[in-house]
């Protein structure tokens, strides 16, 4: 005799999320893999580099690569492949943040705006236009110029700043006009005629359901982060020496050597088109999944 | 229509405005160094106090905020940019002398990218899914990722290893000697066109892909059209709409890619220009270049939206 208790049901199995992006999104996956590789490598920089990035060594300068250093070394004989290593740190870390702080700026106005709509709509929008008029790496300059350094715990805060500050009216923009279809949505009539302040009403019931098209574009702006903060090194800007920086590796010395010294500027390079390309292809990707409708 | 572009034009002026004060602001309120305490730096001595007080007079830097914000608007409205606090010469002369090289640079990068998206993004698209589409789109987000100027040293590195051969430093003007003119700035504009061109292959694949769902291309294929007229007369042209804004929008960005570019090929034009007053505080030359740059951005904006009106008769604004 079989009582209710004996019966079991077949359900539908379920795979993780995670594995299913991987069947899906073969080429997203290729980037998460380099991203996930780059961050470890950031992580554990005194373990994985073979040499201190620090070290001046006038014995080998300008020594072409070899097992001894496999990326060769610069002119004042730092080992490249340490300091392509330790690059990955200042990059990440500065990419992560400023997209972090750009995009949650961008994705908080752009709910406000979306929700109070009306005069407070149309001023947060002329002042989104007047910043998305400059073009990004001339807003970053500026900013540069202005702020000026504040580092703290060796990451250099108006840096951040001006590289997420370009970021926040794009952002507000693709969230506002989420936000704004969801503000029309029946459970928002609900929640408001329950009473419930407006600071409830947005952070409880609008800002979760714009948090795919928040994610998405935080992907995406590290690309952009990660790019910019190189551009800046490059031009004497961004990260100042002795950090080793794969922007400012390919300025400076650099410039003077690498005619004679290919290798000093190569794998640097590499490294920036590497990282770019795997968060480009890990958002677009993110984006198909999540989200099909949204553009960046 | 008309009524339209007046709104348009009107509406340009409140931003622009926005930028100017938003510059100006920037540039004076902040704590930081003024030109004249990096050229006394620069001359590293010990200037007296009265000096470094007529200089800022001279310059106008001791003048409240207000006072100088609303001189510099009367002096822009009547076309005058004012003089570069760094080198003393009007801003609109050290523009003007730069404007052409960095013109040129763009134009040609421009040039370049359509040449190479609409052919590529047209194969990509037919041959969708097929290792033509897989190489193309792989060869175009690559080109998102590679910083301009880390190309321009690679093709600089590769011109000296295979041609013994670097391009002429002193800008010719392109009147002048065509040839030379050309060997010069051909190069940086492959370096900004590369990134150029595959935002414009990615904007032309997906464009043509969403036309060829629809109804009208399964008409034409219905009436028995060859396909290679579909695609040329039915699909391209309903998709270059969006094609066209991308290339807009780019060119105004285009600048930005300049500015770094400018560097490597030791050009002297006004991406250079900008860094150098970045470099050196040099308000005035900022806030004419960042407002200049402003202009052209709004400009084409504005320009692009009424080239919608005209490649597409669908679209009216009233």
């Amino acid at each position: 005799m079989t009582t209710a208790a004996d019966i079991t049901y077949a359900l539908p199995k379920r795979r993780s999320p995670v594995v299913q992006f991987i069947t899906v999104q073969p080429l997203g996956s290729l980037g998460l893999a380099v991203i996930v590789v780059m961050c470890l490598a950031a992580a554990f920089a005194p373990w994985v580099a073979p040499h201190d990035p620090f070290e001046l060594n006038y014995i080998t300068i300008l020594a072409a690569p070899s097992w001894e250093h496999p990326f060769g070394t610069d002119n004042f004989g730092r080992d490249v492949f340490s300091r392509v290593i330790y690059g990955a740190r200042t990059a990440l870390a500065i990419g992560f943040l400023s997209s972090l702080v750009g995009c949650t700026i961008g994705a908080l106005i752009g709910v406000i705006s979306a929700y109070f709509g009306g005069w407070v709509d149309n001023i947060v929008q002329r002042v989104m236009d007047v910043i998305m008029s400059f073009p990004i790496i001339v807003l970053a300059l500026t900013v540069v110029a202005v702020l000026g350094k504040n580092i703290v715990l060796g990451i250099d805060l108006n840096l951040i700043i001006a590289i997420g500050l370009p970021m926040i009216p794009k952002v507000a923009r693709v969230v506002r006009s989420s936000a704004l279809a969801i503000r029309e949505m029946p459970y928002i009539d609900a929640a408001r005629a329950c009473g419930y302040s407006h600071g409830r009403i947005v952070l409880r019931h609008i800002v979760p359901n714009v948090v795919a098209p928040y994610l998405i574009m935080l992907t995406a702006f590290v690309a952009q982060a990660i790019l910019l903060e190189a551009s800046l090194s490059f031009l004497g800007l961004g990260v100042t020496e002795p950090t080793p920086s794969w922007g400012l590796m390919l300025s400076g010395s650099a410039a003077d050597f690498y005619l004679e010294a290919p290798w000093m500027i190569i794998f640097p390079g590499v490294a920036i088109s590497l990282a770019v390309f795997a968060f480009n292809l890990f958002g677009d990707s993110l984006r198909d999944w999540l989200d099909p409708k949204i553009t960046t | 229509m008309l009524a339209y572009t007046i709104k348009r034009i009107l509406l340009m002026i409140p931003t622009l405005l926005g930028v100017a004060v938003l510059v100006f602001f920037m540039l004076r309120v902040m704590p930081g160094d003024d030109v004249v305490d990096l050229m006394l730096r620069a001359e590293g001595a010990n200037v007296p106090q009265h000096v470094i007080d007529a200089e800022r007079t001279r310059l106008g830097l001791d003048q409240p905020i207000a006072v100088q914000f609303v001189r510099w608007i009367t002096d822009m409205a009547r076309g005058d940019l004012g003089i570069s606090m760094w080198t003393g010469r009007p801003v609109a002369y050290e523009i003007g002398v730069r404007l052409e090289l960095s013109l040129q640079v763009a134009l040609m990068a421009t040039l370049l990218a359509v040449i190479i998206a609409l052919p590529l993004g047209t194969l990509s698209a037919i041959f969708k899914n097929t290792w033509i589409d897989h190489i193309i789109r792989v060869v175009s987000i690559a080109g998102l990722a590679v910083p301009s100027f880390w190309l321009g040293m690679l093709i600089i590195l590769f011109l000296l290893t295979t041609f013994s051969w670097i391009p002429p430093i002193t800008f010719t003007p392109f009147l002048e000697d065509p040839w030379l003119n050309l060997s010069q700035l051909i190069w940086p504009a492959m370096a900004v066109g590369y990134r150029y061109s595959a935002v414009a292959t990615r904007m032309t694949r997906s464009s043509i892909l969403e036309v060829m769902q629809e109804d009208y291309i399964r008409t034409a294929r219905a009436k028995g059209v060859f396909e290679r007229l579909v695609v040329a007369r039915h699909g391209m042209r309903n998709a270059m709409l969006p094609v066209v804004t991308v290339i807009g929008l780019e060119f105004a960005f285009l600048i930005g890619g300049l500015v770094v570019t400018e560097q490597v090929f030791n050009l002297n034009g006004i991406g250079r220009l900008f860094v150098q007053a970045v470099a050196r505080s040099d308000y005035t030359m900022i806030q004419s270049l960042v407002l200049l740059v402003a202009v052209c951005f709004i400009l084409i904006n504005f320009l692009i939206d009424m080239l919608y009106a005209v490649l597409d008769p669908r679209i009216r604004y009233s």
